[in-house]
């Protein structure tokens, strides 16, 4: 019973997106494809106990929803030519079948639930429901928006796509460079939505993330071909390995230099850094790729004293022309100080533009901290603890500004 | 599918009064897409095409700012939202102002 409870939790993970996917594809209808999924997941859940579980869970949940499609579209009217259509439609099980080259209706999903004509907003909330199968209860919890806004938001992403004439399908090679983007954005912002957990919400959060790197790996095996689908990746994967240790008893933030390395997860390190390995012998180093080196550094060192901050620096520095964003220059001033001395990293500071931005002061504190500069340090602790928002990081800033305050 | 390109400029706008549409026009017609007149599905639907530095930029929605008027209007028919996108982002009025897609009720 407990094997068969575990078989459906799992088929509900690793199928659903593949069975809306070839349901939207065969009916062009995104609800009834939903519903239809839905439905076939209910019957597994009456039938498997009674029947066992079937030798390949995803081929019962498709024809289940097949089945269930062609019932509906028959007392459906209007849907009788889409129902002849579905009808004939041979169901070859093997992966093999396909139309466009690309051997993944799930894929094509991906990059309609990303089309650049949805908003942002949209095109994560789609996502999530779409290939994750997430509630908009649990869609509108990770996002923090009010539940009726975001479903409001999902139907106005489907109407769009129906309405609009949004395709169902990979776009074309010349169109793919500029779309893989918005795909690998979706992707990097579902899971910094589990990443930046905090107590309370932290369960689902963190099945954010590990539904982001399930999908990240679909697309980079995929797109074998594309060094940034292996350089996110392998980005998730380093950065997820350090999740234990970010967080202490309390839900107070761990930095890292204080993080007890032997709970890091060391299989996922490993294969990061080898994947990032591969995809750096292409030599077409993009974002993450370059974000995924940096994480490796850290992940790499076996104590807090052993990393390579040089390496760091220069890989931000790296990124920041890349990126242009000031964020990455608030990183690579950081970087710069623990390899040249927190003179060397105030000086980086200086060119920093990010005005409203906690990190920006509390990061200046720091560097005048160590320099022994104790009330500009204090001056600029304050003005980082009128910008926070987290609890767990103005306490961290409230303690700090106490050494400095209550020192001669 | 039928869209209406609702072609917006700016400012600079008046500066390309005499411009001529480079070539599209003909290409268009050539290709058989320009259509006739129609009522447009909401603005909610609309997708807002700009050109600028040879990037093609899309907006969910009706972003046309309020410097930018409709200065004219195309419709079209083409198989899908990529291919109007394709179409409207050829315009030489996407370099310097936008072009709203909005597709038409279909009948």
């Amino acid at each position: 019973m407990t094997d068969v409870h575990a078989a459906l939790v799992r088929a509900f993970r690793d199928e659903w997106g593949q069975v809306v996917a070839t349901l939207i594809r065969l009916t062009g209808d995104w609800d009834l494809a939903e519903e239809c999924a839905q439905d076939a997941f209910a019957r597994a859940v009456r039938s498997w106990p009674r029947d066992g579980v079937p030798r390949r869970p995803g081929a019962w949940l498709t024809t289940a929803a097949r089945h269930r499609a062609l019932d509906r579209l028959r007392r459906d009217v209007v849907g009788e030519a889409k129902l002849r259509e579905v009808a004939a439609m041979t169901f070859p099980d093997d992966e093999d079948f396909d139309d466009s080259g690309v051997p993944d209706d799930r894929l094509r999903l991906m990059f309609t639930c990303c089309h650049p004509a949805l908003s942002l907003d949209s095109q994560v909330a789609l996502t999530l429901r779409t290939l994750a199968g997430l509630t908009p209860a649990e869609i509108a919890r990770a996002l923090l928006v009010a539940e009726p806004a975001l479903k409001k938001r999902l139907v106005r992403a489907k109407q769009k796509i129906r309405h609009a004439g949004i395709p169902y399908r990979v776009p074309p090679a010349h169109l793919l460079p500029e779309r893989t983007p918005a795909v690998l954005a979706v992707l990097y912002l579902l899971f910094n939505e589990g990443y930046s957990a905090t107590a309370g919400a932290d369960l689902l959060r963190r099945e954010l993330s590990a539904e982001a790197i399930r999908l990240a790996r679909v697309l980079h095996r995929l797109m074998p071909d594309e060094p940034e689908a292996a350089g996110l990746l392998a980005l998730l994967l380093l950065q997820d390995a350090r999740r234990d240790a970010r967080v202490d008893d309390h839900g107070d933030l761990v930095l890292l230099e204080d993080q007890d390395r032997a709970r890091w997860d060391h299989a996922e390190i490993d294969e990061g850094v080898a994947l990032l390995d591969a995809a750096l012998r292409r030599g077409a180093p993009g974002p993450y790729q370059v974000q995924a080196a940096i994480a490796a550094c850290h992940d790499r060192a076996a104590r807090a004293q052993d990393t390579d901050w040089p390496q760091i620096a220069a890989l931000y520095g790296r990124l920041a022309s890349m990126t242009r964003s000031p964020v990455v220059e608030l990183n690579r001033a950081v970087a710069v100080g623990m390899a040249a001395g927190p003179a060397a990293g105030l000086r980086a500071l200086s060119d920093v533009d990010l005005p409203g931005y906690h990190l920006l002061p509390a990061t200046r504190a720091e560097f005048l901290r160590r320099l022994g500069r104790r009330s500009e340090a204090a001056d600029a602790y304050r003005e980082a603890l009128r910008l926070v928002t987290s609890d767990a990081e103005r306490r961290f800033l409230t303690r700090r500004l106490a050494e400095v305050g209550c020192a001669p | 599918m039928q869209y209406m390109l609702l072609i917006c400029g700016g400012p600079e706008a008046a500066e390309h009064a005499e411009d001529g549409c480079g070539g599209w026009s003909e290409e268009m017609a050539e290709r058989g897409v320009l259509r006739g007149g129609a009522g447009l599905r909401p603005p909610q639907e609309a997708t807002t095409v700009r050109v600028r530095s040879d990037e093609v930029l899309l907006s969910d929605g009706p972003f046309a700012e309020t410097r930018e008027q409709v200065g004219g209007f195309c419709l079209i028919e083409c198989a899908d939202l990529d291919e109007a996108v394709e179409i409207a982002s050829k315009h030489p009025a996407a370099t310097y102002g936008s072009i709203e897609v909005r597709p038409l009720w279909q009948p």
